[in-house]
């Protein structure tokens, strides 16, 4: 370190003040250093919660896991047959696909709108905010909202109303994408489309949309992400359940639900079954977040 | 027709196409829907509130009482609307020192091959599942916590006059306040140094080298180019962290205790809005006073995280232009 000191490149300061030079030196090391360590930090913590999840979830993660439905706690009694997680693996695929096909046409159609319609329209600028702030609001009150609406009418909790309550946390992540590949497409291309002569509704939906295939499909791949972890909202709209059910009219179980209640109920086997669910969730959500980012860098 | 103040004359043939009118009504039906969607859930919200409103008045923000007991029913929100602000405030205090480090880290210190591994992993942390952090912070961070560092603060952290109080608690469970903030610390982490990351790159690289052009260090030319450059947005970001982080649900139910009382240090158990409902809207009765009580939480949550986040886009809307 002697050789910064007594060389800095800073000539015309050094001349005035030796002192200072290494000084500022000094200060910038720090900083380097506390900044490596708050990279680290980051780092440190997804590897904690990578390294958690895989030393618990494999130990407990079976066959059985993904074959069996909920069973009571087998705690004192060896020889009682261990329970799954199948009911919750099959209810949150079909709350998430379900939440996905309706949320996805409308979050397209608002980005469309957004993009190709509406640039620098006040209804436009409007929405755009609203989305934005959607993209970010607690998703709990989202539960509240279809409880309100879905649940209360319909006299109980339901699979449909858990669906609903993700469609809407779909929309706003959608939306985002979609305005943001559409915009990236030239306008030459939108020229050529309307010089030869096509409507603009067709050259949004032949051409833009083509362009953009890569790009929106990366919003929905994200979407699917995002409320494939989500529990607040399901807490409170498909409140979970024990058996497997396909009855959209009634309480429906989902992954994150089941792994809730099993961590929270004290018994090491159900934690042990919670930890599985937990590893489970984490992979197929890392993973659909790297698929997407490498279908938008394929684009590229 | 309102399509006619479209800025680009395209699409404009011979007279107007019918698919032409229904898909452009098709797409601002669906902007039309999400405007409906926000307001919708104001009014449910509010709707859902009135009953308690009406029977507490204001004093349902003041009021620290939480009774459920038949006859002598009780709600005030104060426990929840402070525990879910000063679980916020911390974890933004923990969270943007860090946040900062590893966007410098990012923009100006990391080689090349470097920053595309490290900031995605960052970018990962955002996309874990809340439930995850709550499951991983009950079993690692809270054992943790309980162990090591209220231990060691208590010892040495409670003589400090006036402040000394803040470390001094008798529960030891490990759920506190403080667990809280450090587990919404981790998780905003991600979205904060992402913005930071993303306004630093956007400094014109002319302005970065005439300062290190006079000598500058890295260092002085991100406190006296940079930051004076991106600061609205810097705290745009970081009011998008506090947004994200007053409306946390799971994994704060998790951590923080879930008790209902006014948290005299950080090492009390405490509870937010977010987790108060999640904890015992599902266990009330349809109708009841409690509901109507834990809607007004919701709605208080909604208008506080709706201002804060209004504040972040708009402090962010130059960087969302560009």
């Amino acid at each position: 370190m002697s050789s910064t000191t007594f060389q800095p490149e800073t000539r015309g300061v050094v001349r005035r003040s030796p002192a200072l030079a290494s000084r500022r030196k000094m200060v910038d090391l720090t900083v380097k250093w506390l900044c490596m360590a708050a990279t680290l930090i980051g780092l440190f913590f997804l590897a904690s919660i990578m390294l958690t999840l895989l030393w618990r979830g494999l130990v407990a993660l079976d066959w059985t896991v993904l074959t069996e439905e909920f069973r009571p706690t087998r705690y004192g009694d060896d020889t009682a047959p261990k329970g799954g997680l199948v009911h919750a693996i099959i209810g949150s695929l079909i709350q998430t696909a379900i939440g996905t096909a309706i949320g996805t046409p409308i979050g397209l159609l608002v980005g469309t709108y957004l993009s190709e319609y509406a640039r620098g329209s006040v209804l436009g600028n409007v929405l755009r905010f609203v989305s934005d702030v959607l993209l970010s609001a607690p998703s709990i009150l989202i539960g509240l909202f279809i409880y309100q609406l879905v649940v209360l009418p319909m006299g109980g909790f339901s699979g449909i109303a858990g669906a609903l309550a993700l469609a809407i946390i779909v929309i706003p992540v959608v939306v985002r994408t979609t305005e943001d590949m559409l915009q990236l497409i030239p306008n030459t291309l939108r020229e050529a489309v309307i010089g030869l002569g096509a409507p603009k509704w067709k050259m949004i939906t032949l051409v833009c949309y083509k362009a953009a295939a890569s790009g929106i499909l990366t919003g929905i791949l994200l979407a699917v992400a995002r409320i494939a972890g989500e529990t607040a909202p399901l807490l409170l709209t498909s409140f979970g359940n024990n058996v497997t059910s396909f009855d959209l009219t009634r309480a429906m179980a989902s992954l994150p639900i089941a792994i809730y209640q099993q961590a929270n109920s004290g018994f090491p086997d159900l934690i042990q079954i919670a930890w599985s669910g937990a590893l489970l969730i984490t992979l197929g959500v890392l993973a659909i977040n790297i698929i997407a980012r490498a279908v938008l860098r394929g684009r590229n | 027709m309102g399509a006619r103040a479209a800025p680009k004359p395209i699409g404009r043939g011979r007279g107007v196409d019918i698919g032409d009118l229904l898909f452009e009504w098709m797409c601002r039906g669906a902007g039309i829907l999400v405007l409906l969607l926000l307001g919708g859930i104001i009014v449910t919200l509010f709707i859902g509130a009135l009953p308690a409103f009406r029977e507490f008045g204001l004093g349902f923000l003041t009021s620290t009482d939480w009774n459920p007991v038949e006859g002598r029913e009780n709600y005030g929100g104060a426990v929840a609307i402070f525990g879910t602000v000063a679980s916020a405030i911390l974890a933004i205090v923990f969270s943007v020192p860090v946040a900062f480090g590893i966007a410098f880290f990012l923009t100006e210190l990391a080689p090349e091959w470097l920053r595309r591994p490290v900031g995605t992993a960052i970018e990962l942390l955002a996309a874990v599942p809340s439930i995850i952090y709550g499951m991983w912070g009950l079993f690692v961070v809270v054992p943790f916590v309980q162990m090591h560092i209220q231990l060691a603060l208590g010892d040495y952290l409670t003589a400090i006059p006036l402040l000394g109080f803040l470390f001094e608690s008798r529960f030891f469970a490990g759920t506190s306040l403080f667990t809280a903030a450090i587990v919404l610390a981790i998780m905003i982490l991600p979205f904060i140094a992402a913005t930071m990351r993303d306004v630093f790159l956007q400094v014109p690289p002319v302005y970065k080298e005439s300062a290190y052009g006079l000598g500058a260090t890295r260092w002085e030319v991100v406190k006296g180019v940079v930051l004076p450059y991106t600061r609205i947005s810097v705290v745009g970001g970081i009011m998008l962290g506090l947004g994200r982080a007053l409306g946390e649900t799971m994994a704060v139910t998790f951590v923080i205790g879930n008790a209902n009382r006014m948290p005299q240090s950080l090492f009390d158990p405490s509870t937010t809005i977010a987790s108060i409902v999640a904890m015992e809207f599902p266990e009330s009765l349809m109708g009841s006073l409690k509901q109507s009580a834990l809607f007004a939480l919701g709605f208080l949550l909604f208008v506080i995280s709706f201002l804060v986040l209004a504040a972040s886009r708009y402090l962010l809307r130059s960087r969302l232009k560009a």
